[in-house]
Formats: structure tokens, sequence, C-alpha cells
């Protein structure tokens, strides 16, 4: 089966700044796939290209292809048949991407009437049922609303109606939960799955928080610095993380359920903070990988296979690293 | 020791047609010490607590002693004193910092507001300040928008600790960082924490970060303070039906997708429910929460809860 979107390479440039170096990856039909990574790694720019809305001078290389069709030089007018129909996406702060001026269902008839033919009465009635759909109580009442009426899960909720509203194949959500709390936050995750399941749509789930894709995803992609280091089922990969990069972010969460506390010792720490050169001859982890070597300085670790669906790109995987658990690394 | 102790402290905002109880009274004690967290949903008043303890926003009654004297009768000279010794570390802490000030003109301010050291003693004080926090040297001489989202947060804590404060604030610190750089940050807080001796009120959302940095945590919900447990037992028995869904919506990677612990929304603080605010989302919840709040009882050592039901 062709995967519903295959990137390849996918580079993304501005300037001299080379933020996303090349990133590989497929997105099966109906999965959910996460992206983590820290912010500045990339992930936003990767996402903001797959349906097209990279500002104009950025410079991009590389193929995205959407169930079998190229989507690499397409005009902005061919874009706009795509964005919302075949990829919707959500992003964390509503409020910015909702209209203050427009009724809640005022703005979902817009995004109808852009890709359907349909009157405006019928449009309104689906603008009901997807309000309805994302769990909206009393939608037929909340349709009027405008988007300061309500609260910040709510306009979430609208947000992924208008995402959702012509059934799109795919669906990227960008720390769509991150300025949520955790009660809010579970409620729009288990929506987007139900969602997914029912529509047969895939998910592209970025988050920094590691809970929610063990929690949630169909499977993993860590960015480290414009590339992707690891890739794999997310038990495997939290269980046994390959790449130090990913390693370092286990270690450094702290875990409630042991009872880590203050008292009986300092978190683990991976020291510094991103740099992304574009001169870079080696991995660009290595200034806070505490396993780096002078062979690291020589050439960027390329992405490999270490096993079924696990990919790292680090040379030390997995003779080094192979057999260490997450457990003996933080000492619990 | 009791160092802060707060009783029945409100805090009312007028907002448009009403007004909003942001806290609603409110009772607390932080001891010498200790890292007192208050956690709860955004928007239920956490902030608005930890402001009005400083008098930061004026509460509209109650009382706050700090170390035996009431902050709520303090002079306007007599609370300059007070924010020496009370600080607060905010989490954007670039909206906090002046951008054309650099870095040496940020922390030597509050040395002169309150009139320490000359010249060459500032200096020194700024130097060593920078140092502890872990600023390189050349920090001191750029301006905020020139480092990144940890540095910065260094830069906020260095400022709040300058004037070797007792108790320090901290409103959601690490809540904008990176995993990576989050652990770097309440590392230095610990340490912080030692080397000066300090107590912290840690207000936060995220109960991973609370489990770790707490010694007792308050659980607030629309202005109230529903439960308060030292960390562990917290955790071991979540005694009110809100920190029970709390704790249970905490994405856990040993529960591949369970169910939303609790449905619906915070309601809104400018008409909360009547009798226990948290009926309105209660799976417990019975006439007699809808009509009667409930009283704090005492649910094991240091422990009390406000539910008709808490078992
Ligand atoms: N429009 C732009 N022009 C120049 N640089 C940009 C632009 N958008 C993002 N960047 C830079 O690209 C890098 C990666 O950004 P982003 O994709 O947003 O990362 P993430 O989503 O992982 O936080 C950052 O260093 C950011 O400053
Ligand atoms: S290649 Fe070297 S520096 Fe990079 S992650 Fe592996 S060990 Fe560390
Ligand atoms: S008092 Fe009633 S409504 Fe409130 S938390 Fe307890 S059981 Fe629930
Ligand atoms: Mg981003």
């Amino acid at each position: 089966m062709t995967p519903l979107m295959e990137v390849h390479d996918f580079a993304v440039g501005f300037g001299s700044a080379q933020p996303v170096k090349g990133v590989s990856f497929d997105v099966t039909a109906g999965e959910m796939l996460a992206i983590v990574g820290e912010s500045g790694s990339g992930k936003s720019l990767t996402a903001l290209g797959l349906i097209g809305l990279l500002p104009s001078h950025a410079r991009k290389t590389g193929s995205i292809r959407l169930a079998g069709r190229d989507l690499s030089d397409l005009s902005e007018r061919q874009w706009r048949s795509i964005r919302g129909r075949e990829i919707g996406m959500i992003f964390q702060e509503p409020m910015t991407s909702l209209n203050p001026v427009l009724t809640v269902g005022e703005q979902i008839v817009e995004v109808l009437r852009i890709h359907d033919k349909i009157d405006r009465r019928s449009a309104r009635k689906r603008a009901i049922e997807l309000l309805d759909l994302v769990n909206i109580p009393e939608a037929g009442r909340r349709i009027d609303d405008y988007p300061h009426q309500l609260s910040g899960g709510m306009r979430q909720r609208v947000m992924i109606a208008i995402g959702v509203a012509c059934n799109p194949k795919l669906l990227i959500a960008d720390e769509a939960t991150t300025a949520l709390d955790v009660t809010i936050q579970a409620q729009i995750l288990q929506l987007l799955d139900n969602l997914r399941l029912n529509l047969n749509m895939a998910v592209i789930l970025i988050t920094h928080d590691l809970g929610i894709v063990a929690q949630w995803a169909d499977r993993v992609m860590v960015m480290y610095a414009g590339r992707k280091v690891e890739e794999g089922l997310p038990q495997p990969v939290f269980e046994h993380p390959y790449h130090p990069y990913t390693r370092g972010l286990l270690a450094a969460s702290p875990r409630a359920e042991v009872g880590q506390h203050y008292r009986d010792g300092p978190l683990l720490e991976i020291p510094g903070s991103i740099v992304s050169s574009l001169h870079e001859k080696g991995c660009a982890f290595r200034p806070r990988c505490p396993d780096a070597r002078a062979s690291c300085g020589q050439a960027v670790p390329p992405i490999k296979l270490i096993s079924d669906g696990r990919y790292a790109a680090c040379p030390l995987v997995p003779s080094q690293f192979g057999r260490v658990s997450h457990d003996a690394l933080v000492g619990a | 020791m009791t160092l802060l102790s707060v009783h029945n402290l409100s805090t009312q905002y007028s907002a448009g047609r009403g007004t909003v109880r942001a806290v609603d009274d409110v009772s607390l004690e932080i001891e010498t010490g200790e890292t007192v967290a208050l956690v709860g949903e955004s928007g239920c008043g956490k902030s608005s607590l930890g402001k009005s303890l400083m008098r930061l926003v004026e509460p509209t009654s109650g009382q706050v002693t700090f170390k035996g004297s009431d902050v709520t009768a303090m002079s306007a000279r007599e609370l300059r004193g007070l924010r020496q010794r009370i600080q607060m570390i905010f989490q954007d802490p670039f909206a906090s910092l002046n951008p054309r000030q650099t870095v040496r003109a940020i922390l030597t301010a509050p040395l002169k507001v309150h009139g320490i050291g000359d010249g060459k003693r500032r200096r020194e004080i700024v130097e060593k300040i920078a140092e502890q926090v872990g600023l390189p040297p050349d920090s001191l001489d750029r301006y905020p928008h020139e480092f990144s989202g940890g540095q910065r947060q260094r830069i906020g804590i260095a400022r709040a600790l300058i004037l070797e404060p007792e108790l320090v604030v901290c409103d959601e610190p690490v809540s904008a960082l990176d995993l990576s750089i989050q652990a770097q940050i309440l590392n230095l807080l610990v340490e912080m924490k030692q080397r000066l001796s300090l107590s912290y009120l840690f207000v936060s959302h995220d109960l991973s970060v609370v489990r770790y940095f707490s010694d007792r945590v308050l659980v607030m919900y629309l202005g109230k303070i529903v439960e308060s447990a030292p960390t562990a037992a917290l955790w071991a028995s979540p005694a009110h039906p809100y920190t029970r869904a709390l704790l249970a919506a905490v994405p856990d990677p040993a529960k591949r997708k369970h169910a939303a612990p609790i449905s619906g929304d915070l309601p809104s603080p400018h008409n909360p429910p009547s009798g226990c605010r948290f009926h309105t989302r209660c799976p417990l919840a019975t006439d007699l929460c809808r009509a009667e709040a409930p009283r704090y009882r005492s649910f094991g050592e240091n422990h009390t809860v406000a539910c008709h039901y808490a078992q």
C-alpha cells in the first residue's frame, strides 16, 4: 500500500539559514504520527511546508507527495484547493487563527463554501453538525457566538471543526493542546483520536509533551536542529531510546510515576541549548551530547534503519546504546 | 517556623458589568524552607493569589502575615521593604525585562532602588549572582533579546534573587521552556534554594513538575483551595474529585488512550456555580453539593479537603 503522504529530503531555508535540513518520512492513511523536538528544531516549518503555507521568501527543496500526487511545485491557487479539503490544520492559539469579528458559524460556512458548491442554508446545517461532532454542547445556539465568547477549549474545538469540515485525509495539529489545561487537553486529544478513527483521517501531532506522544501516537519522529534523529513506535522509543538526544529528553523529564523528588537529587540535564549552523560538519547535537567523540565532528550522521521500524541518526546506535534501558539511565 | 500565613484572603476584579472573585476566601501557610506548589487550571486564580500575597494586586479582604508583620496593613514604605524579602519570577521573563537595558543595568536596578552598596560593591554583587545562575561573564553587557528562552529565565532568576529574598513566588517559571532547558532551570532553582535558604510558592499547571519540585501542594479550583496535602500524600491518596481528575488527566506513557477523566469546561468565574463550585463537573455531585459549599475537613496529617464526600 502506498502511504498517504511521502516526504522526501524536504528542506527549508531563509537567506543563509537552513532551519529544515532534509527530512524524509511517510504518513500512513488514518495513523497518528507525532513529531517531537525542541522549539526551533523545524517542526512547525516542516508542517507549514506540508500545506503550502511557507512564507514566499522561503527556499524549499525536496518532494512532498499526497496520495501519489506531487505537491512540490504547486501554485498558490492549486494549494488553495488542497488546503482545507485534503489537508487540514489547527494551531496552538485558536484566537489568532479565528476571525474575531465573525461568528463561529460564519467562519465554518465560509470554509465549506470555498470548497463545495453548497447553499448557505445547507452550509449552516452542516456547520451545526460539525460543532456537534466536536462535542460542543448546544451547537445550534453556540454557532452564533463570537470567538471571544468561548473558552480556550471550546475555541480549539471550533478550530478542529473547521479543520475537518471538508473531510481532509490529513490533519496537522501544531501544539494544538499546549495552551490548554490537562483536563481539557485530555478531552481534545480524545476527540482527535475519535475523529481520525471515524473519518479515517491521518493526524500529524506536533508536540513537545512526551506523555501525550506515548499515550496517543501510533508512531513518533524526533527532530533536532532541522533533522530527524529518531523514529519508531512510541513504546519502544520511550522504553529504549536510541539517540542521545531522545535519551537526554527522557532522562530530563521529571518522573511522577516513580515519585522522583528534588530532595533526592537533581534532574539529569542536557547541557547548553540548540545550536543550528549552516556550516556544521558533524552531528548538530555534538556540543550537548554526553557521548560525543572526535569522529562525531567529521560528518553529519545519516538516519539509518536500526531494526524493524526503528531509525536513529547516530553511529553509536546500536553498538553502544543497544541494551541500555531508560531506567538504568535515570537510576530508577 | 511559619514564614507566610494567609487568612481568608479574597481578591476581586471588577470586570464589565460584574465582579470576578479571582481569589475567594483562601487561607494557607508557608513554612520556612518549604516549597509549596499551587496547581489548577488556567484562569482559576493562581497568579492573582501569588500577586495578592505581596500586594502587587490589592486583596479585597483578608489578612496576609509575613514573619509576624501584617502585610495588609503596611504603608507604601514598608511594602518596599517587604518586596526586598518576597520576590517574583515570571513565566515569560522577556515581557518583564526592559529590552533597552543591558543585563548589568537590569540586575543593578534593584540594588539601587534599595540603596544597597556603592558602585563597586554593586558590581561585585551583580557579577556574583550572574555566575551563580550560570550566565556567562560576557552576558552582562548584552541585551535580553540576545538570549535564548532558558538564558532569559536565568536573568529573571538573577534579578529576583539579587536582593537575597526569603520567599520567592515562581509563576509558571518553566512552562514556556523546552524540556531539555526545563530541567536546567528546575535544578538551578533547587540549588539557589539551598544556597540562599529560600522558600518557594511555585505556581504551575504541570503536575509532573509539581511532583518533583514541591514539598506540599495546594489545589485550586475557581478561586478556592479545594485540597492541601504533602506532595507524596497527594499522589498516594488524592481525596478531592477534582484533584483525582487532574492527576488522572496527566498523560501517562503507561496508559494508552484512556478516556478523559472529566468532561465539561471550567465555568465562568463571573458566575461561579452555587454550593460546591466543582459540582457542574463532578461525577459524585448531589443536591447537597449544589446547595451548600463544603467545609474543610482534615484528611490526614497536614491534609485538608473541601468536599462533602471526600473519602
Ligand atoms: N519566516 C521566517 N523567517 C526566518 N526564519 C524563520 C522563519 N520562520 C521560522 N524561522 C526560524 O526557523 C527555525 C525553526 O522554526 P520552527 O519551524 O518554528 O521550529 P519549531 O516548530 O520546531 O519550533 C527557528 O530558528 C526560527 O527562528
Ligand atoms: S553522533 Fe556523536 S554527537 Fe551525535 S548523537 Fe551520536 S554520539 Fe552524540
Ligand atoms: S462537594 Fe460534591 S460536587 Fe463538590 S467535589 Fe465533593 S462530591 Fe463533588
Ligand atoms: Mg513550533
